[in-house]
């Protein structure tokens, strides 16, 4: 067990580093951001000396250098835009994104498992149909998309919500609803094949076989084997609690860490973006290492250790 | 005879229209081995899902279950509930996928035993414990504990066997419990079952394709082709005297333990598929003595001795002459 976490947290090192090196490259191969932040018509003189004071006529190696060394010692650099610290920026966002996410991960949750559950527990049924088709439709529909269309409906037709903003509660609920609904049919999707590969398994006709009653077969028996691979994908919605929301803040001009993301990559701010993507991959690596974790409590084969017969 | 233990009685199934068995007659004593054999595809496993519900919905099941007279057939689960398990226990070909992989082993006897003989705690633990020690199952008070993953592919047999045991059934279908299994281990599950059912006066239906271990563990026969029972006979009957040319062809094929070696001989062709059932008899295209009456309509069952039938128009004549002469 420890030698399996061992392992994980290294890898997960090693993801950090790769996120983080290439977060540093394309950004500073993407344009200029002396350029940018001083607008076109600066003179040079300006731009260059904006240049020297963040570094940036350094070589690409020693800026790579200095920027790990910082991020080591606990420095994740300041906002070229108004000298603020990046990660104090950052995590003055996190709470509106929250507001955002944990909602709609209930919603996800839910709706998406019991009429995956219910899905395939009435295969081919009208049920299953009607589920499966809005579950295509939540899925294949952009989030950018789906939140437009709230928004005409309910926005400017009905005139019930707000279209943006963060005025109140009232403004998030198209947003929480619009990152809701498409989770909530990829996670159906998810477990009612998920459900339907357990339910043709052997040991469910040995249940059977054995006098456990439908509904105890159902409980005891496919669900906890259906939970093994569904764990994966919820695992993977507890890691974009953080970022999973960038297109539909955007959408609804919400003032979270998704539209910080969106200005600072647009303004070239290289230290906010880097500590956003660095937050994002230490969630998404956090989420992966519990959802492993998780697997050895859900699986009995994948516990270490494990005794083998010889006969 | 004493009324049977289960009565079969023209017995349907079909999946999405294509027909699977096609009017299964069978009976069972208890305390009685019967084995039931057949090619893959054949009914053999259909054929007790059916009795016992357990085919998917899809299935449409018509016909007669009876067992000591209550109809099964369209029974209400809870019915159905108490009859699986308690008084008819079944076990798989694949017994490492049979058993639930996230749950111990001794849980999943404890739960057989809670539903049928309402033992809990301490007490089902206790008699798990002696279920595993009985099926042979080495130092059975530590591997109560033990995931299926960590059990060989015998002993995981003999754990659905004890499972099967513990609602103390009158009644063990045995689908094709060794095929899966190395063949010193098949022997030995075999003559577990053997001694099981002679310990408990158990009745048994062995269902295999292997004619070999059906001999060894059965008193009665039944060869199954096609979705029907083609001959029923006492074993030794069976291996003797063959009347079904497809009984004759699954004895020709195994090769004689005493005596000249011979050719062992294959019956050409492969079973007709469900949608393309011949009208008459489905073996007549692949059978050797097939005559121009055997392709116009399915011959019914012809007794062909004491408790010996089989379903062939050849054997009715023989019969006639034979009863002629006498």
């Amino acid at each position: 067990m420890l030698r399996f976490t061992a392992t994980r947290l290294v890898r997960a090192a090693i993801t950090i580093v790769m996120v983080v090196t290439f977060a540093f490259v394309v950004l500073r191969l993407s344009g200029d951001p002396a350029q940018i932040i001083m607008g076109a018509d600066a003179p040079p003189e300006a731009v260059d000396a904006f240049r020297t004071a963040w570094g940036l006529d350094e070589p690409l190696w020693v800026q790579y250098i200095s920027y790990f060394g910082a991020i080591f010692s606990g420095d994740l650099g300041r906002s070229m835009r108004d000298g603020r610290e990046a990660i104090v920026l950052v995590l003055e966002r996190i709470p509106a994104t929250l507001a955002l996410t944990v909602p709609a991960l209930v919603i996800k949750l839910a709706l998406g498992i019991p009429a995956g559950i219910l899905a395939a527990l009435y295969r081919n049924s009208a049920l299953d149909r009607a589920v499966m088709m809005f579950a295509v439709a939540g899925f294949t529909i952009p989030s950018f998309v789906l939140g437009l269309l709230l928004v005409l409906l309910f926005a400017v037709q009905l005139g019930w919500l707000p279209s943006g903003g963060q005025e109140s509660w009232r403004h998030a609920i198209l947003p929480v609803i619009t990152l809701g609904i498409g989770g909530a049919a990829a996670l159906a999707r998810f477990t009612r094949s998920a459900m339907l590969e357990v339910l043709g398994q052997p040991y469910i006709r040995t249940a059977s076989a054995k006098g456990v009653a439908w509904r105890r077969v159902v409980a005891n028996h496919a669900l906890p084997n259906a939970a093994i691979p569904t764990v994966t994908i919820i695992g993977f919605m507890f890691g974009s609690l953080i970022a999973g929301a960038v297109v539909v803040e955007s959408v609804f001009s919400w003032p979270g860490v998704g539209r910080l993301l969106v200005t600072a990559v647009a303004n070239r701010d290289l230290a906010v973006v880097q500590c956003i993507l660095l937050l994002v991959a230490m969630t998404m690596i956090t989420a992966n290492l519990v959802v492993d974790l998780l697997y050895g409590v859900l699986d009995p084969r994948l516990r270490g250790g494990a005794r083998k017969a010889e006969a | 005879m004493t009324a049977p233990l289960v009565s079969l009685r023209d017995l349907h199934v079909s999946f999405d229209g294509q027909p699977a068995l096609r009017g299964i007659d069978l009976d069972l004593a208890r305390g009685e081995a019967l084995g039931l054999v057949g090619e893959s595809g054949c009914g053999k496993s259909v054929t007790w899902l059916a009795a016992l519900g357990l085919l998917p919905g899809k299935a449409r099941v018509t016909g007669s279950v009876k067992l000591d007279g209550q109809e099964l057939l369209g029974a209400p689960p809870a019915t159905l509930e108490r009859v699986r398990g308690g008084r008819v226990a079944m076990i798989f070909q694949d017994p490492a996928s049979s058993l639930n992989p996230v749950h111990r082993v001794g849980t999943q006897i404890m739960e057989a035993l809670a539903l049928h003989r309402g033992i809990t705690g301490a007490a089902a633990r206790a008699e798990a414990r002696r279920l595993l020690d009985l099926v042979g199952i080495p130092d059975a008070a530590r591997r109560i504990d033990a995931y299926p993953h960590e059990f060989s592919g015998g002993q995981n047999q003999r754990a659905m066997i004890a499972m099967a045991l513990a609602g103390d059934p009158e009644m063990l279908v045995a689908d094709e419990p060794t095929t899966a299994l190395d063949v010193t281990i098949q022997a030995q599950i075999l003559e577990l079952l053997r001694a099981l059912r002679r310990e408990r006066n158990m009745a048994l239906v062995l269902i295999s394709h292997d004619l070999g271990v059906v001999a060894d563990s059965c008193e009665r026969v039944a060869v199954m082709y096609a979705g029907r029972i083609v001959e029923e006979a006492p074993v030794e009957r069976l291996f003797d005297g063959p009347a079904h040319p497809y009984a004759q062809g699954l004895l020709g094929a195994l090769p004689p333990l005493d005596g000249a070696r011979r050719r062992l001989s294959a019956i050409p062709g492969g079973v007709p598929e469900p949608w393309a059932m011949p009208k008459g008899c489905a073996f007549a295209p692949r059978c050797p003595a097939r005559m121009g009456a055997c392709e116009a309509e399915m011959p019914s069952d012809v007794p062909v001795g004491p408790a010996h039938r089989a379903a062939c128009l050849r054997v009715a004549p023989a019969r006639m002459t034979a009863m002629q002469h006498a």
